[in-house]
């Protein structure tokens, strides 16, 4: 009896895995899992979701003659709750791949599951390097930024103009370590100072008290190692504790177009911030954002535009490869140029890495501002190949073989 | 320079300062829920929502009819009290004579619908709201900059907390109130109209949620998710404070806010758990709470 029990599941298995060209089940289903009810449901949430669905039907809804579905779900940016469903996305529902991951932690937990069932992820809401460093994954891919493109980016940009002084106000997790690590050590090379740091938990409301710490800590610059709502509220309360006017200058080193239309042009004009992606930078990603705009009520930043280039690539892939099995695809996703409206000419390097220009934008004042959600001016173009860690030096184990 | 466990005195007096500015919040916000579950013993789980609604109205006051901030601090939470007595008059009542629990389920729903609609209407991340143009600026206090705004916040809370107590327990509606809740058979049997007495309790508590939500709007953003964020630290505070006891709400509002702003500076990664370690170690020793009377 256990036997034959064994021989069967040995024959599954042979077959689930002998992956046969064409789509293993009839369907290629994408899981855009990600916060849709916490501090960073503007910066990806329900609009990810929105512009998977968008890249499924600008591609024709098929691919290799199935039809593409997009599943979509809210990890309330808990670990657990995300590799749950993530287990039972892959155990029951045959989902093939998961994309967007918004919050480090969560994406760590949920690529290495991945790995473990290699299925292809694709991150574009998670910041750490780490993904694609030590925890690199065969199937795992980090498409639209990360905490290293953000310290060059907003960090170098400041210590060209003099902050050589540095006071951190650190998201209390993965996330925030690497962001304080990466721009502090950009500092440092950089012949600048970290003076000290402080690390507040995600979802703080009131950081008066952290504000004060860094006012007194004398420190050129405060760097805000945090996100979504967190440095909103930050920089909206520098302001009211007079922190600017004192001399000292913020550094909101994860902000996108989600947080400035929260905050009102009035509080954050003159910020300088990182992204992949402005709206209004060429034709074409007007002509996106207007499209996208019409959908959900608002412009994309570099999360929502990264995950429909992100989602577009997939599909591409399985189209080159002919299959939906994760080993042909991943080896696809490696090899093609990455050219859409998010990524011109990207290339995705030996650790999953898609490296592509980032922009170094400055938030302008209200009277500059002509339409709405007018609200950048493109201060710099940062070659991809500077704005990211040069694979080799990332410590993935994938680089050397 | 003097210093304290290694912490110059100048800091630790404005980080003082700052604990004060919010335990105020914290105040107003125990003040209206003990009231509520004093009187009514409801466990009212949409406190957080009526507070979000205190500052959305004011938001919304501001956007589509241009009313400044000073009209909104009376209109919104009149507004919400309203909203309070209606809510109280046909849904909530029916629910006095069951279990306290199912009052609580009631009200938690109310709330996660509450935060659900305006999440889906205005998006998770904030609304900005401007600081009156009166409160604009801050003192230089010497050992820190004090925002004038915050200074305002905290002597108008103070104020507010201290004529709802003395409504309470010093004047003729106040004993009512109490009568009303001890014994409201006798109570009714000397004319006064009880049920309308506790619909005045339930505004009451969602007019003073409110007016916090007001409050709060020129420091933190408009947030859907405000009152959610500081609900459960809110019910922290009246139950170290003793369930029901309004001056040990209030009380226990400013201690707790100092307690977590001196944890900022010794112990930041603690200072969202600090609260809860306090309201643990309360109820082990003082099961009543500090101010509550053994039942």
């Amino acid at each position: 009896m256990h036997k034959k029990l064994i021989a069967t599941l040995a024959m599954v298995l042979a077959s689930s895995t002998a992956a046969m060209a064409g789509a293993s089940d009839g369907k290629i289903k994408i899981g855009i899992l990600n916060d849709q009810s916490g501090v960073y449901a503007d910066f990806g949430g329900k609009s990810s979701y929105e512009a998977a669905l968008m890249a499924v039907e600008d591609f024709g809804g098929k691919v290799l003659g199935v039809p593409v579905e997009v599943v979509t779900a809210d990890h309330q940016n808990k670990p657990d709750i995300a590799s749950n469903i993530a287990r039972q996305w892959y155990d029951t529902e045959e989902v093939d791949s998961i994309m967007e991951l918004t919050s480090s932690s969560v994406a760590l937990a949920v690529q290495a599951l991945s790995k473990e069932k290699k299925r292809i992820t694709i991150n574009t809401g998670a910041a750490t390097t780490e993904l694609t460093g030590k925890q690199c994954s065969p199937y795992g891919f980090h498409w639209a930024y990360d905490t290293h493109a953000l310290a060059v980016g907003t960090g170098g940009a400041l210590v060209k103009q003099g902050g050589d002084s540095w006071f951190f106000l650190t998201a209390d997790y993965a996330f925030g370590y690497s962001l304080e690590e990466n721009t502090g050590n950009y500092v440092k090379e950089n012949g600048g100072t970290v003076v000290g740091a402080v690390r507040h938990p995600l979802a703080t409301t009131d950081f008066s008290s952290f504000l004060l710490q860094a006012q007194s800590s004398g420190a050129k610059v405060i760097g805000l190692a945090n996100a979504g709502l967190d440095t909103s509220n930050a920089i909206k309360q520098a302001a009211e504790f007079g922190i600017v006017q004192g001399g000292q200058r913020l550094a909101a080193l994860l902000f996108t177009l989600a947080e400035v239309h929260g905050l009102g042009l009035e509080a954050a004009q003159g910020l300088t911030l990182t992204e992949g992606f402005y709206w209004n930078r060429n034709e074409e990603s007007a002509k996106f954002g207007k499209r996208f705009m019409e959908r959900t009520g608002k412009m994309p930043n570099m999360v929502h535009a990264g995950t429909y280039s992100a989602v577009t690539q997939y599909l591409k892939a399985i189209e080159k490869a002919g299959t939906d099995d994760a080993d042909a695809v991943s080896k696809e996703l490696h090899a093609m140029p990455v050219n859409d409206v998010f990524a011109q000419n990207g290339t995705v390097a030996p650790n999953g890495r898609m490296i592509h220009d980032m922009y170094l934008l400055e938030v302008k004042k209200p009277e500059e501002s002509k339409e709405p959600w007018d609200y950048f001016k493109v201060l710099a173009t940062i070659p991809g190949k500077e704005a990211f860690i040069d694979p080799a030096q990332s410590g993935c184990e994938l680089v050397k073989s | 320079m003097t210093t304290i466990f290694g912490i110059p005195l100048q800091a630790l007096l404005g980080q003082l300062l700052i604990g004060l500015i919010n335990g105020s919040f914290y105040a107003l916000l125990s003040l209206g829920l003990a009231i509520i579950f004093g009187l009514l013993r409801v466990i009212n789980f949409a406190h957080g929502a009526q507070y979000m609604l205190g500052a959305f109205i004011a938001w919304l006051l501001l956007a589509h009819f241009g009313i400044g901030y000073w009209p909104a601090l009376i209109l919104a939470p009149l507004l919400v009290g309203l909203i309070g007595a209606i809510i109280e008059c046909t849904m909530l009542r029916r629910l006095y004579s069951l279990d306290p629990l199912y009052g609580l389920l009631f009200t938690f729903g109310l709330a996660l619908t509450i935060e659900g609609t305006f999440r889906y209407l205005y998006g998770a991340s904030g609304q900005p709201y401007a600081t009156p143009a009166l409160l604009t600026g801050g003192a230089n206090l010497g050992f820190m900059f004090l925002p004038i705004y915050r200074g305002w916040a905290i002597v108008f809370s103070l104020f507010i907390c201290i004529g709802t107590w003395l409504l309470i327990e010093k004047t003729k509606l106040g004993s009512y109130l109490r009568a009303a809740t001890e014994n409201p058979v006798l109570v009714q049997s000397f004319g006064i109209n009880v049920p309308l007495l506790l619909t005045l309790t339930y505004g009451l508590g969602a007019t003073l949620a409110a007016l916090a939500g007001v409050l709060a709007a020129p420091i933190y953003q408009v947030s859907p998710l405000m009152g959610s964020n500081i609900i459960i630290v809110v019910f922290a505070v009246v139950v170290v404070g003793g369930m029901g006891s309004i001056m040990g709400a209030i009380v226990t509002g400013y201690l707790l806010g100092v307690a977590e702003g001196l944890t900022k500076v010794f112990y930041p990664e603690a200072s969202n758990i600090v609260i809860f370690v306090i309201m643990a170690i309360v109820l082990l020793l003082r099961p009543a709470g500090l101010f509550g009377r053994d039942a």
